[in-house]
């Protein structure tokens, strides 16, 4: 017995010491992330692909071409006016401008050793759009809608022809849906059904990225590998990448804090606020403006009382935008309101609008309107963006009550916001969005455009800002595209169909031992670019 | 034997109802799976495309038909939301709840058993007192709260306990899988690193758990001894010359259990489904995080696969129990 009980005492000694070291060693190369939620598929192109599961793509997967890089502020940033070479060694643009051609690297490679060729990238591009949904959706927004644009024309050259000239067609093709798959190995695990290998493809990788995923449990975490026959691009510094699901945000908080864990992408700004008042400093919190996106409040411009553009107006004097900043956004956004009543004067987007809080004009506006004593409305936002939206909710609420507006605040649970927004009848809601390519008339097209798309969910339809999206989108005078620019912003900020409240940012948090983070668009982490003293 | 067949089938009926309780339900439900999983771009067509591919534009008698009929093919569906089929899921996450959810009761039983019998033997005592206050203390507070308070403590200020990120640290590999207990799994294989570090992982939140069902197991110990004490054959028991252990633990304890058993499974049952808070604190790969989840994006298969594995484990569990009854004693037979 009592030999037995020394036994077991010293191997369970051996192994608190022996862990340790093992331990140390493992980690010098490898990089701990700890995030909300993990990737719910490793196939971008499948039905319901989350946005984790894009930073999957971005990692496993190439693209022919990426962006370029810039620093703005000492935050480093990819740079959307330039395509770098990525799995094409080059480009040229045909004399017509209606096509392109791109040269292959002859040396890269697919994980399993496999050379990529022009075969599997015009299978990738096919597979894009026969998926539907939303990787068809993004080929569409560059213009690249049919199967006949692209073709193989040898084993490295490849064409993509051009329905018409869009400025969107070369971008679109360095974000992550177009990204070039093992069309060898996805055919051999397709089926009759499946002929494009979607359920294989869900779990498995077949791509030739900088990163392996050596192990993946879905709501758990994926671990990454470095693919040391990687020549699309510098070989990354990190050999592994682990990133685990923490739900909670003060685990995270903890974590990063004790120096367990290296970096994380997810938690609310209170939480970040808090983290970058650390007195230790060994921690590093990075924040960059979210290009293109916005948080705002929007409004039903078809059903009355918000039909009124001065019942919008005065809804816009009444948003306490100062307390939402503080208590909402915790400071960590940029604020989009108090500018310079009247036009904007550049054509630089997200853009600060006039208003300001003013409850006695807020009310002026609403006594003209014919509501003197207000009315009531329900206000309603997303469960699933509570951290912001709910203080934002509670705070509007209070002010408009000072109008004698009487709004319940109705709380959508996320499964419920898609199918709410795409019903339109929303009367006041608060939500954020983004758009991945940075232009204006992108981000005005999706929620503005009178063809009603679904984020258009204030049911807003006018002529003039059609035409004006329209032509901004197929402009080529830098000029005439300013103009149109300011014209569609300044119909936004006297129309109101929605107000602006702040631009997002994303916020990062490290360990000082961490560097070389950079923004992409897509807000997923590029461990290709990370590396660890 | 044939008395377990016989309860066996005598759960039949309720597990068919359990099916269609919970395939009704989550279909009342006002999410609408096909706009949540059709992106966040979708057009009203591509929404509707998803709720063809879905089945969700059939009518619901002919949904039923297609889910149980794949039920009995073993095919419990898809969850959306992860991309992994519902079993394959089950399999990963129970073993997990269930793990952590032993591993607390094992702790609380410890504690507990001997804190109502020293409370009893001790009736309004200062001790009686002291194990009064902490349990209450332990039940009256939430478990996420007992869990960050425990996190704040051993894990960020004293650095004792290892961190709260899961089943296993990550730098150390799970065991290979066999029966998804990763202590009896890392036994199998060997691997005395990974039993340490899964032992590590599972004390912090095992303890929150232990510490919040303390109560009821404690209280229940201690007014079972007390009636049992106080009967006649104690009595006898003391006046045959007996020592004082041995009347209380072979002759009191023994019997003083059978209500204490009777706790343990109503809060086996309850903890197993309701440890979510703290599951999301240690970020344990549970059953029950999976299934709010799945409830919050409307994804009926895990749903209904969640109820329905959790039905199956309370037949089994109130089998064991009674089994565990004739053990204790013998006068109570198994009888359908």
């Amino acid at each position: 017995m009592s030999m037995w009980k020394h036994a077991l005492f010293g191997a369970a000694v051996a192994l608190a010491v022996s862990l340790p070291a093992q331990a140390q060693d493992a980690r010098k190369e490898t990089l701990l992330v700890v995030n909300e939620t993990g990737p719910n598929s490793l196939d971008i192109h499948a039905v319901g692909a989350n946005r984790p599961s894009y930073g999957v793509a971005w990692l496993a997967y190439d693209r022919l071409m990426s962006f370029g890089r810039k620093t703005v502020n000492g935050v480093a940033y990819y740079d959307y006016t330039k395509l770098t070479p990525e799995l094409a060694e080059s480009w040229e643009i045909a004399k017509d401008g209606m096509s392109v051609t791109f040269k292959l690297r002859r040396d890269a490679k697919f994980h399993d050793g496999s050379p990529v060729t022009a075969a599997d990238v015009k299978w990738s591009y096919d597979r894009a759009l026969a998926m539907g949904g939303f990787p068809q959706f993004q080929m569409m927004a560059g213009s690249l809608e049919k199967p006949e644009q692209f073709e193989a024309v040898d084993t490295h050259t490849f064409r993509v022809k051009f329905l018409k000239k869009d400025k969107l067609s070369m971008p679109d093709m360095a974000v992550p849906v177009p990204s070039i798959y093992n069309a060898t190995l996805a055919k051999k695990n397709a089926t009759a059904q499946d002929p494009w290998a979607a359920a294989w493809l869900k779990n498995n990788t077949a791509g030739g990225g900088a990163f392996k995923v050596a192990s993946w449990k879905p709501g758990q975490e994926i671990v990454y590998e470095r693919f040391d026959d990687w020549k699309s691009g510098p070989l990354p510094k990190l050999k592994r990448v682990i990133q685990r699901e923490v739900p909670s945000a003060g685990t995270r908080r903890a974590l990063i804090e004790r120096g367990d864990a290296d970096m994380s992408f997810e938690m609310p700004p209170k939480d970040f606020a808090l983290l970058s008042q650390e007195k230790t400093g060994n921690l590093l919190v990075k924040s960059t403006p979210v290009e293109n996106a916005l948080w705002y409040i929007g409004m039903n411009v078809n059903n009355p009382p918000f039909n009124n553009v001065k019942v919008r107006q005065a809804i816009a004097y009444a948003v306490p935008y100062e307390k939402m900043f503080t208590r909402a956004f915790y400071g960590r956004a940029i604020k989009l309101w108090g500018g310079k009543p009247g036009p904007v004067a550049t054509a630089a987007w997200p853009a600060t609008h006039g208003y300001n809080t003013d409850i006695a004009k807020a009310k002026a506006l609403l006594a003209e309107a014919g509501y003197p004593n207000g009315f009531e409305t329900t206000l309603s936002f997303d469960l699933g963006q509570g951290t912001v939206s709910e203080p934002m909710a509670v705070l509007l609420q209070e002010s408009l009550a000072e109008l004698g507006i009487k709004a319940t605040i109705n709380k959508v649970p996320g499964a419920n916001w898609r199918a709410q927004m795409l019903k339109k009848d929303m009367p006041i809601f608060i939500n954020r969005f983004g758009g991945w390519l940075n232009y204006p008339e992108y981000f005005f097209f999706w929620n503005f455009h009178s063809s009603d798309p679904v984020f258009n969910t204030s049911g807003y339809k006018n002529p003039k800002m059609d035409a004006l999206i329209e032509k901004a989108r197929y402009e080529t005078d830098p000029k005439k595209y300013d103009a149109e620019v300011k014209g569609f912003i300044d119909l936004l900020h006297t129309d109101l169909p929605r107000i602006p409240v702040a631009q997002p940012v994303m916020d990062v948090v490290m360990g000082k031992h961490v560097s070389g983070y950079q923004y992409w668009f897509h807000i997923q982490p590029d461990y290709r670019l990370i590396e660890k003293q | 034997m044939k008395l377990i067949l016989k309860r066996l089938l005598l759960a039949l009926p309720n597990l068919v109802g359990v099916i269609v309780v919970t395939f009704v339900l989550t279909r009342a439900l006002p999410g609408d799976p096909a706009a949540y999983f059709a992106g966040a771009a979708a057009t009203p067509e591509a929404v509707a495309q998803v709720r063809t591919q879905l089945g969700l534009d059939r009518p619901m008698f002919e949904q039923f038909l297609s889910y149980v009929s794949d039920l009995a093919k073993g095919d419990w569906g898809v969850s959306l939301a992860t991309g992994q089929s519902v079993i394959s899921e089950l399999k990963g996450r129970l073993p997990a709840s269930l793990e952590l959810t032993l591993f607390g009761l094992v702790l609380a039983v410890s504690v507990a058993v001997p804190l109502g019998v020293l409370a009893a033997t001790r009736p309004n005592s200062a001790w009686d007192h002291g194990v009064r206050a902490l349990t209450t203390a332990g039940v009256s507070l939430p478990t996420f709260f007992t869990g960050l308070l425990l996190v704040y403590v051993f894990y960020y200020k004293l650095g004792w306990a290892p961190s709260p990120s899961g089943r296993i640290d990550a730098f150390v590999s799970s065991p290979p899988t066999v029966t998804g207990f990763y202590i009896i799994d890392s036994l199998i294989a060997g691997d005395f690193t990974a039993l340490w570090a899964s032992i590590k992982q599972l004390i912090l939140p095992a303890g929150t758990l232990a510490l919040f069902v303390l109560a009821p197991l404690a209280r229940m110990t201690r007014a079972s001894m007390l009636g049992v004490l106080s009967s006649d054959f104690i009595r006898t028991a003391r006046a045959s010359g007996l020592t004082p252990m041995t009347v209380l633990y072979t002759y009191a304890l023994r019997n003083a259990l059978l209500p204490v058993l009777t706790t343990l499974g109503m809060v086996f049952s309850f903890l197993l489904g309701s440890n979510v808070l703290v599951e999301k604190v240690f970020a344990w790969p549970g059953i029950g995080s999976f299934a709010i989840e799945s409830l919050v994006a409307s994804d009926y298969a895990p749903v209904q696969g969640f109820v329905l594995s959790m039905a199956l484990l309370y037949v089994l569990l109130n089998l064991l129990i009674d089994l565990a009854y004739t053990w204790l004693d013998p006068r109570i037979a198994l009888e359908g």
